[in-house]
């Protein structure tokens, strides 16, 4: 075992709180309510301290070494939008305080709804959406919203790439909609002959589309004019899935384009911490025809004081408040400081790095789209020639070896042994260079020694976990923590009844 | 500043590579006409420029470190010992979820005991690590109690006095949907004529405990209105203040099926709003209907204790459009905080905040119930919150309080309940000293007799 469990430290007795006493007079607590055991732990302030100070040192994060988690833009998280979201005036600041005392912050927000406007090149943005999936949950909800108003409520049909990210079809699903899957062309596009079949046939039972542009093989669709096209003239609405964004800033506006909605992820484009699977945020921008629909309340100006607004035909609200606040300071932060030039150089150099990589990997490994420039990231296959008994998990594991976070494996389910790599653009050629390098020699060991693989990782702090039985017997709660049920009454002095 | 530490001699030798004259290149794909949009965007900062910048921002708000506070309403200013934020360590911030268990043991050892520590809390059977929030946590429940019931299980019976952000989200969440949601005509307070609404076609009950206005259910009148939804087959789901479970009878004790709510008051601070975290526990016979990352035991090949995420047949990136809903990124952050503050409180440690918000309140609701013009609405028991009426619009009251008292008055009720108007929902918790409790009484009198 690594770490103790809490209960395994704790000691009765012990205590890492500090609470004054009571200055108002004790009111008696009421009868029959008050619960008789609470089995947390106890223990010491420097015991707390040690044990999370351990169970962190048995983190692989951004802060220690390289992260090509594909999809998931594990950029460097700049200290200083850590520093600007730590300060007082944000930090201890009530959501529902009355707005004249909270004007800095709504400013901040204004400030941001415009700069992701026009980041995007939309006409308004919401920052209420906590993550991307709520993001796509809101634009499916905008779009439906939007042709039922418009009286075409016969549509329920939203299409989705094979390609996608499976938080599109599940929020299809979870709108009560219908999904219907578009297969990728040979070259890793949209199959367009296969989505002009599907239009033909049920274009006036189209929502729209969900996009994902560049997609999750990391290819920007070289038919896209034609793709909207085809989803617009049947009366279908585009959202765009912005988890790859870091790939077009300064490059291309997707609102230009067409799309009508889309969901931007703050924590992977705009550099806020992944805090190990969030908070994130997934602000969403609309297009003039749509922006009545963002769920609010929003930020508007009125008088020359900031005000809560609802959008006229929003879908309402999608959480309480109005946002991961904190994390859309980070972002903030993070915009004001790179600029527009500062965004453009993100995405080129996002690029060149992913292009770079793939130019050296697909000298070890099938790349198979190879052939075509990447965007910011892009999918290898962990087929070893030479190795036929290696497999992508394996390769993975021995990656951990080299002091190196994997890639994203088994992804896009489309590309079978699915190695997703997305270096970033903070991350500098002798990285890409020392990845590449360990790779080779992965290889070079699968065929030579490919058990070193099958029982990798060797030098992490556990070997390879059973996943499957932690699915067939679940164990998902230290058995120290009793459920407490139908517990003795405690009589109103707090001692237990007789 | 733009992090990027490529030089142009690292670009070129990039380039060369790859096989292109110039980055433009490697972006060709991109029509032509769309390509190179020009930004309307300030100009970039240095790291002093940028933190003067927000400092000014910051600045302009009026931190509730510096005034008494006396607002809750679903966001809760409650103590946060200093260890919270010094143990929030970039080790568990700058990772991502924790795909690769072998080197993620941090995260997922942190949030087993988060999840351990709920079970605990709400006398459920297991937990998961985090909803978006209090409200989207509510409305997981309520999709997870129509997945879990049998077919034709379709009204939704929800408390009017369950937040109304909360309703509000689950009304979004369920736009669309064959069903029917019932419950708002109902009289606060009144769990009889809710339970009168459950039929054999209720898919779940969602009340809160304590509710929006502050009111206490016991555990009998609880217990009473699960038996009723149970004999309809349906789910009871009860929304929680994690701090009040320090000291009252867990929903596990009272017959719920799922506990859900807010967990901001564990050391999460008030952030305007967000990011804070939605708790979701649950009984072990609903766990794979349940949506949101779980953390499970098991051993590596040396027969090691580890923690790996499990149960991920119910997610989108296996199951796609039949995953028990869309939710990837959660508030893993915050959980860990919540994890970090309940370890710290522990046993004794929580039981006290309670105690501490428990007579403060009932002190405050004394003391104002006192005042000429005002009177405390409380009918029976409840925790920090408190409604009390005033005699002139609460808007006009909270302004003056703070622009002449510095201080920040309670949630007009009147916004979301029209019977309520001139009704405020005070808010006290251990941070608030006997001496703001006194200032509040007293700038409030002042104010009714000023007129």
């Amino acid at each position: 075992m690594l770490e103790q469990l809490l209960s395994e430290l704790s000691h009765p007795g012990r205590s890492a709180a500090s609470l004054p006493e009571t200055d108002v007079p004790a009111t008696p607590l009421p009868h029959g309510f008050l619960r008789d055991d609470l089995p947390l732990p106890e223990l010491s302030e420097l015991e707390v301290v040690r044990h999370y100070t351990h169970l962190s040192h048995l983190n692989f994060t951004v802060d220690i070494g390289f992260y090509p988690l594909g999809s998931c833009t594990m950029k460097y998280n700049p200290k200083v939008d850590d520093v600007a979201a730590s300060l007082p005036g944000f930090v201890n600041l009530h959501p529902l305080q009355p707005a004249e005392s909270t004007q800095g912050a709504m400013a901040l927000m204004l400030n941001l709804q415009r700069l992701l406007s026009e980041i995007g090149g939309f006409a308004a943005t919401s920052l209420l959406p906590a993550a991307g999936a709520q993001g796509e949950l809101t634009g499916i909800l905008m779009m439906r919203k939007y042709l039922y108003d418009r009286g075409e409520t016969q549509r329920n049909l939203v299409l989705v790439p094979d390609s996608a990210h499976g938080t599109n079809p599940a929020t299809t699903a979870m709108s009560g909609l219908k999904v219907m899957q578009i297969p990728s062309d040979l070259r890793g596009n949209v199959d367009l002959e296969a989505l002009r079949t599907l239009v033909a046939e049920h274009g006036s039972r189209l929502i729209g589309l969900m996009l994902t542009n560049p997609n999750t093989l990391g290819l920007f669709d070289e038919h896209l004019r034609e793709v909207l096209a085809l989803v617009h003239d049947a009366g279908g609405l585009v959202y765009g899935d912005g988890a790859n964004l870091n790939a077009l800033l300064g490059k291309v506006k997707p609102g230009e384009m067409g799309f009508d909605v889309m969901h931007f992820n703050l924590h992977k484009t705009f550099a806020t911490p992944h805090g190990g699977g969030g908070p994130g945020a997934g602000t969403v921008s609309a297009s003039a025809a749509l922006a009545d629909y963002l769920p609010g309340p929003i930020v508007g100006e009125a008088d020359g004081t900031l005000q809560w607004v609802m959008p006229a035909h929003s879908i309402g609200r999608m959480k309480s408040f109005y946002g991961n606040f904190s994390v859309l300071v980070h972002a903030y932060t993070y915009i004001r400081m790179l600029g527009a030039d500062g965004l453009r150089a993100v995405s080129e150099n996002a690029v060149l790095n992913a292009n770079y990589l793939q130019a050296r990997v697909k000298e070890i490994l099938p790349v198979p789209y190879g052939d075509r420039l990447c965007m910011h990231e892009f999918v290898a296959q962990g087929n070893i020639p030479g190795a036929p008994g290696v497999h992508t998990l394996d390769i993975a594991k021995r990656i951990i070896d080299f002091g190196m976070h994997p890639p994203t494996i088994y992804f896009p389910l489309i590309v079978p042994e699915a190695l997703m790599i997305e270096p970033t653009e903070t991350e500098d050629k002798e990285t890409l260079d020392y990845f590449a390098d360990t790779l080779a020699k992965i290889a070079e060991e699968a065929r030579t020694n490919p058990d070193l693989l099958h029982t990798a990782p060797h030098n992490a702090p556990l070997h390879r976990l059973d996943e499957v039985k932690a699915a067939r017997s679940p164990k998902l709660c230290d058995t120290g923590c009793t459920p407490t049920t139908h517990a003795p009454e405690r009589k109103e002095d707090g001692r237990r009844a007789a | 500043m733009n992090y990027i530490p490529n030089t142009d001699a690292d670009r070129q030798a990039m380039l060369a590579k790859i096989g292109v004259a110039d980055v433009d290149a490697l972006f060709r794909d991109i029509p032509e006409e769309f390509r190179h949009p020009q930004y309307q965007l300030p100009p970039a900062l240095s790291e002093m420029e940028a933190l003067r910048e927000l400092d000014a921002l910051s600045a302009r708000n009026d931190d509730v470190t510096r005034r008494p506070i006396f607002l809750g309403a679903g966001a809760y200013y409650h103590f946060i010992p200093s260890v919270v934020p010094a143990l929030l360590r970039s080790e568990f911030a700058t990772a991502y979820t924790p795909y690769q268990p072998e080197i993620s043991q941090g995260t997922l050892q942190a949030h087993f005991e988060f999840q351990s520590m709920i079970v605990a809390l709400t006398g459920m059977e297991a937990a998961i690590v985090s909803h978006y929030d209090g409200a989207t946590a509510a409305a997981e429940a309520v999709t997870m109690a129509l997945k879990a019931t049998s077919e034709g299980h379709s009204r939704i019976v929800v408390s009017p006095t369950l937040h109304p952000q909360y309703r509000a989200v689950i009304r979004t969440y369920l736009e669309g949907l064959p069903l029917t949601v019932v419950g708002d005509d109902v009289a606060p307070g009144d769990l009889d004529a809710l339970a009168g609404l459950v039929d054999e076609t209720t898919a779940c009950v969602v009340v809160a405990n304590p509710d929006f206005l502050g009111r206490l259910y016991s555990p009998t009148e609880m217990q009473a209105l699960a038996d009723r939804v149970h004999q309809g087959r349906g789910l009871f789901v009860v929304s929680v203040d994690p701090i009040s479970l320090g000291l009252f009878q867990p929903p596990g004790a009272y017959g719920a099926d799922v506990v859900t709510g807010e967990g901001q008051p564990l050391g999460n601070p008030l952030s305007f709003g967000g990011p804070y975290l939605g708790l979701f526990a649950t009984r072990m016979q609903y766990v794979r209907k349940s949506a949101g990352r779980i953390v499970g035991e098991t051993t590596d090949s040396e027969g090691q204790r580890g923690y790996v995420l499990t149960l991920n047949t119910r997610e989108q990136h296996i199951r796609r459009e039949k995953a028990s809903s869309n939710i990837c990124s959660n508030q893993a952050l915050n959980a860990t905080a919540a994890a970090i503050y309940l370890a710290c409180m522990g046993k004794q440690g929580l039981r006290k905040v309670a105690e501490l918000c428990y007579h403060k309140a009932h002190y405050a609701a004394t003391q104002l119930g006192k005042l000429p013009g005002y009177a405390v609405k409380a009918e029976g028991a409840f925790f920090k919150e408190f409604v009390l009426r005033c005699p002139r619009p609460v808007a006009e009251i909270n302004q003056r309080l703070l622009q002449e008292y510095d201080i920040v008055g309670g949630y007009d009720l009147g916004q979301d309940y029209p019977a309520l108007a001139g009704h405020m929902l005070v808010c006290v918790t251990e941070m608030n000293t006997r001496a703001e409790i006194d200032r509040l009484v007293n700038a409030l009198q002042a104010i009714a007799e000023k007129g």
